[in-house]
């Protein structure tokens, strides 16, 4: 491997739960440095410019909306934020804060890996110029150039809301989106709150992608939050 | 000789008198017979003493020195309370500071002057309030008074001094008082010290010699000083022997009733029974009848009355009003009744003549009075300021015009009647018809009217149907007869139906006071919410007294604050609470009509239960408001103790309910703890035991047998994450925290998540899902409905065998969205339909099983969101979980044509 190993600060004030996630960072080839507290993580970043961030979001001095937003500031470093359940609220405000995605408390080793997977392959990819042609799972193709899409090998008709939809998601492939996010890339900031639209458009989208729209295989809905398109890790 | 014992109702009143005095202050007199018998210097040089060497803390609430040098020099080295400034009309005015001094609670306060009337805007109207309620913190307070300023002796002193002093103090206060010390100084010497500018400064010396401190006033009034403080001394001396059963003056609980009118006499009337009752150590009973035509008298007598009945009281007297058709007879029957001796009686003031249209009131009682002594006492009019005229009110002269016009008008008729029908032969019949037409006006018109119609009739008989005709003249003896008898007739119809119709009005009165109290009383009785008894209590309040209606009660940190209050009464802001707080700790009226802060916009009354304060009602009175009528104040006195009676029960209700739950809620988290403990100390059983098995050296060593350890820990763990889970959930919805954040959804993505998120779980089991396309989108919280999908599936996976297939169906039915988890499992008893949904309930254990709160959690989801839901038997077995979620009426969302025309542009 000729590219360093990427950096991974963890800010997380449990002392068990860091050693965790170290151990488990460490094994997949990871390097990683800690902090306690959200202070603490700030410098770290400043001091370091790590290549990804894992946020808890209950540090005992700062919110996570905040530190995410300290940190956008001047830069633009991947973050993963860590919750517990019931913190929907807060999730979405650091969502929208700039957070990339967010895992719950408790999570597996494999699927920190794999969200850190997508934050980090995302982060590259915004560098490069995008592929013209996106495939998600086996059975989706999306012709960017052309703005064609496939399913199973024969064209499906989207209308330009619907089109607009898909390739934000495309654009965040793996990682989730908020309602308003969502909202705002596709309809425009005049309507952040107006969910039902967005809504109504997801449920036309998946039954034209999905072979299953009750049980989605690519456009996961994430309540209270948002929209993830599932994408391999 | 029947042995006296010392009498039990006056043992007691000694005893509480006793309970009180140990918590009440310890009120100290300094009495003196006038003006500059150095009273002032004798209460400093006493406080001195007292405050020597630290021994009692004193403080000098307010003192005036008149600028007296030696007077002056005493207050020096005293602590002495800032004095609160008023301004009135632009004149500042320096008054005791009573809040101040109770917040400094020192142990003895002087406060100067106790008949001093307060500046406008001080709290209460008169010092002597401000030192009761000193007293009343437990405050001693040293004070000074001068006799002209006794209220029984204000009559006397005006007699001796012919000043008329308006500074009184209650007697009651002087009587109750710990201690009275005279500070007595002869005659010349304080003559003496007048003249040398002692007592007043030189310029107002010359002027106060001439009015006030003549020789003679001066021997009156220190005679006077001298005589009442002895009487009170002997007072304290017949207590003694009382408390200790000696009979030798045994007090005979003699009584002197005076007979209280709405005269500007009356309190004249009253002070002198007072002085005569005190001589004679007998009680004072102050009594009011009210018989049917003073129902009508006016509002300014009203007042008068009013006043005078205080009056009694605040001499230390009963007063009491009683209802009755004739004063003197019920007067009597009364003073019988408590035990009176003396009635003591205004004299007329009505001339002679009157006593032969109407009879005496007088003449009745020393007619009916029997053995009871009767004194007649001179109202004196001339020496007392007389009363404003009582305005006429227009409305009665309007009513007398049209009682005049009718009163003409039905004559005219039945002299018409009487021409034509019968003529002048048929006079007998024609008086009949006359006088019926005078019954007609009495009834409907009332007395003047029908006496009008009287004269009227006399006058159109003789004018219609005597001879001679059309004239006024009489020619016949014998009509004139007729005539005298047809008048007289006429005049006792007139008074029998005049009497009729009061005792009909007092009838009514009664019948509507009556009334109101039996209907309030039932209301309340049957009402148990205290906002229900609130509104019952205001309704009535406003019916029966015209007034706007507030309730302050106390809150969770027992501060009042208004539990009710009409729009416009009052808001906490509000100056009034100040007063209301006022009630609440003193346990007092106060506000419009009382002495104390009457300035306020509301008259506040406390509401008592019987196991104490409950709290204050406050009424904000109307135009029509008659609340100083001592019968008013007695009715409302009655309503607040029903009201707070009521709301006492109310309270004791709510706190035997919260009793009750606080037990149930304890049983409860017994029974949480118990089940709970067990089934979260098995996966953390399993968790420490496989884990520590892998960390010991001894322990397995194949791979395989370590993975399995390490994969049973892994699954433990995941289960006791949902049980905690489940726990908080639960919780949260108990502590009512759950928030339901509703949004417009499609079922079909609540679906997709709760599967996706069950993916693991749901491996090698077919998933049917039907879910139209066209159904609505569905108010509700994603978040929780994933949870009650999230149980269902749960619960179907625990009670299913594996591989069996699960299905999820939606519809919508009525207005409802329903949600259906199917299985093929061995179904839910019919008895255990309902059970299941019950806390820690299970049905049977489940592999895995949880604490048996999903389904718990589930039904409070759906009932957050107004739907509900149940169990039934699948057709072709299995179980069916059933949930409805109600829709919105235009659930269904146009699209935004803005947007897809921002799309295009945007290409």
């Amino acid at each position: 491997m000729t590219e360093p190993k990427p950096l991974i600060l963890v800010v997380e004030d449990e002392p068990q739960m860091r050693k965790f996630v170290r151990i488990a960072l460490e094994s997949h080839d990871y390097r990683v440095i800690e902090a306690a507290t959200a202070t603490e993580g700030i410098q770290q970043a400043i001091a370091y410019s790590p290549d990804a961030v894992v946020l808890d979001l209950g540090l005992p001095d700062m919110d996570g909306m905040s530190v995410t937003r300290r940190v956008r500031e001047w830069s633009t470093v991947p973050i993963l934020v860590v919750s517990a359940r019931g913190q929907e609220d807060s999730k979405v405000k650091a969502l929208d804060g700039g957070a990339d995605d967010y895992i719950t408390k408790p999570f597996g080793a494999a699927e920190l890996m794999a969200r850190l997977r997508v934050a980090l392959r995302h982060a590259a990819e915004s560098r490069d110029v995008p592929s013209a042609i996106v495939r998600l799972g086996t059975e989706v193709e999306i012709d960017l150039v052309r703005r064609l899409v496939r399913v199973r090998g024969a064209e499906v008709h989207l209308t330009p809301i619907e089109y607009k939809l898909l390739t934000a998601l495309v654009k965040h492939a793996g990682m989730v989106m908020t309602h308003r996010q969502l909202l705002e890339r596709v309809w425009g900031p005049g309507h952040a709150h107006q969910m039902q639209y967005l809504r109504v458009y997801m449920t036309q989208l998946r039954h034209k992608l999905e072979s299953n729209p009750a049980r989605p295989q690519l456009l996961i809905t994430e309540p209270g939050i948002g929209y993830r398109l599932k994408a391999e890790a | 000789m029947v042995e006296r014992r010392p009498d039990p109702d006056e043992l007691l009143a000694r005893v509480h008198e006793g309970e009180q005095a140990s918590a009440r202050g310890k009120l100290t007199i300094f009495f003196g017979a006038a003006p500059g018998v150095g009273k002032t210097y004798g209460m400093l040089e006493a406080a001195r003493r007292e405050g020597a060497d630290s021994r009692r803390d004193v403080v000098v609430g307010i003192v005036e020195t008149h600028g007296r040098y030696d007077t002056g020099s005493m207050v020096i080295g005293l602590e002495l309370l800032p004095r609160r400034t008023l301004e009135h009309r632009g004149i500042q005015m320096e008054e005791l500071d009573l809040d101040a001094a109770l917040k400094r609670r020192p142990e003895l306060l002087l406060v100067d002057e106790l008949a001093h009337t307060n500046a406008p805007g001080s709290r209460h109207l008169k010092r002597w309030q401000d030192v009761e309620e000193i007293l009343a913190a437990g405050i001693d307070v040293f004070t000074t008074l001068n006799v002209q300023h006794l209220e029984s002796l204000k009559d006397v002193v005006a007699e001796i001094t012919g000043v008329i002093v308006r500074e009184t103090v209650p007697d009651a206060v002087f009587d109750r008082a710990y201690e009275v010390r005279v500070v007595d100084l002869p005659v010349d010497e304080l003559l003496q010290r007048l003249k040398e500018g002692k007592v007043y400064l030189p310029q107002q010396a010359a002027r106060a010699v001439d009015h006030f401190f003549r020789e003679g006033n001066l021997i009156a009034l220190r005679e006077l000083a001298l005589r009442r403080t002895a009487e009170r001394v002997d007072a304290k001396m017949r207590g003694y022997k009382a408390a200790h059963g000696i009979d030798a003056t045994w007090h005979t609980g003699e009584r002197v009733l005076v007979c209280v009118s709405p005269s500007p006499h009356s309190g004249r009337l009253v002070r002198a029974a007072r002085r005569m009752a005190t001589s004679l150590h007998a009680e004072l009973l102050g009594v009011y009848v009210e018989t049917p035509a003073a129902l009508r008298i006016s509002s300014g007598d009203r007042d008068r009355l009013a006043e005078n009945m205080r009056l009694v009281e605040s001499l230390g007297g009963e007063s009491v009003v009683l209802r009755a058709e004739d004063a003197a007879v019920e007067t009597v029957r009364y003073a019988r009744k408590r035990n009176a001796t003396k009635i003591v009686v205004g004299k007329p003031t009505h001339p002679r003549w009157f006593d032969f249209v109407r009879p005496s009131f007088l003449d009745d009682l020393v007619r009916k009075s029997l053995e009871i002594d009767l004194y007649v006492i001179s109202g004196r009019p001339g020496e007392v300021p007389a009363p404003p005229a009582p305005p006429r009110e227009v409305r009665h002269r309007s009513l007398d015009l049209w009682g005049g016009a009718a009163a003409v008008a039905v004559v005219a008729a039945s002299t018409a009647l009487g021409w034509y029908g019968f003529g002048k032969d048929e006079l007998a019949d024609v008086v009949m018809i006359d006088l019926l037409g005078v019954v007609i006006v009495s009834m409907r018109y009332g007395y003047v009217p029908s006496l009008l119609a009287a004269v009227l009739a006399v006058v159109s008989f003789d004018f219609f149907f005597t001879q001679p005709y059309f004239s006024f003249a009489v020619s016949n003896l014998r009509h004139l007869v007729t005539f005298i008898v047809m008048f007289l007739v006429a005049v006792i119809i007139s008074r029998l139906t005049k009497r009729i119709r009061g005792q009909a009005d007092s009838a009514r009165e009664g019948e509507r006071r009556t009334a109101s109290l039996y209907a309030i009383s039932r209301e309340l009785g049957a009402a148990q919410a205290r906002d229900v008894l609130l509104r019952t209590a205001e309704r009535h309040l406003r019916e029966v007294f015209g007034v706007r209606v507030a309730v302050l009660l106390p809150g969770a940190d027992g501060m009042l604050e208004a539990a009710f209050a009409e729009p416009g009464t009052l808001d906490d802001a509000d100056k009034d609470m100040g007063v209301a707080e006022w009630v609440w700790l003193n346990q007092q009226p106060a506000g419009v009509g009382t002495d104390t802060l009457p300035s306020a916009r509301a008259l506040f009354v406390p509401l008592k239960g019987s196991r104490g304060r409950v709290g204050v009602l406050a009424l904000f009175p109307s135009a029509e408001t008659r609340l100083g009528d001592p019968e008013e104040r007695q009715l409302l006195d009655t309503f607040a103790g029903l009201v707070g009676s009521a709301l006492e029960r109310a309270q004791l209700a709510e706190e035997a309910r919260r009793a009750r739950l606080r037990a149930e809620t304890e049983q409860l988290r017994n029974s949480l703890l118990s089940s709970v403990s067990h089934d979260l100390r098995t996966p953390l059983a399993v968790v420490t035991g496989a884990t520590s098995s892998l960390l010991d050296e001894h322990g397995p060593k194949d791979e395989a047998t370590r993975r399995e350890l390490l994969m049973t820990a892994h699954e433990e763990a995941l289960r006791l994450n949902r049980l905690v889970r489940n726990l908080l959930d639960m919780t949260r919805l108990e502590a009512g925290a759950l928030t339901v954040k509703k949004d417009l959804e499609p079922i079909e993505e609540v679906v997709g998540s709760a599967l996706g998120r069950m993916e693991d779980r749901l491996r090698g089991r077919e998933v049917e899902t039907h879910i139209p396309e066209d159904l609505p989108l569905v108010p509700f919280d994603s978040a929780l409905i994933e949870q009650v999908l999230i149980n269902l599936l749960e619960n179907a996976t625990k009670y299913t065998p594996a591989g069996t297939p699960l299905a999820i169906t939606a519809s919508t039915q009525e207005g409802n969205a329903l949600i259906e988890v199917a299985d093929r499992g061995p179904g839910v008893s019919a008895q255990d339909r309902e059970r299941v949904f019950d806390k820690f309930y299970r049905a049977r254990e489940g592999e895995g099983g949880g604490v048996g709160l999903g389904l718990t959690i589930c039904r409070g989801i759906v009932a957050a969101h107004g739907g509900r839901i149940w169990v039934e038997e699948r057709s072709g077995g299995g179980a069916s979980f059933r949930f409805t979620l109600p829709l919105e009426a235009a659930t269904h969302v146009q699209p935004l044509p803005v947007a897809e025309s921002r799309e295009s542009e945007g290409r």
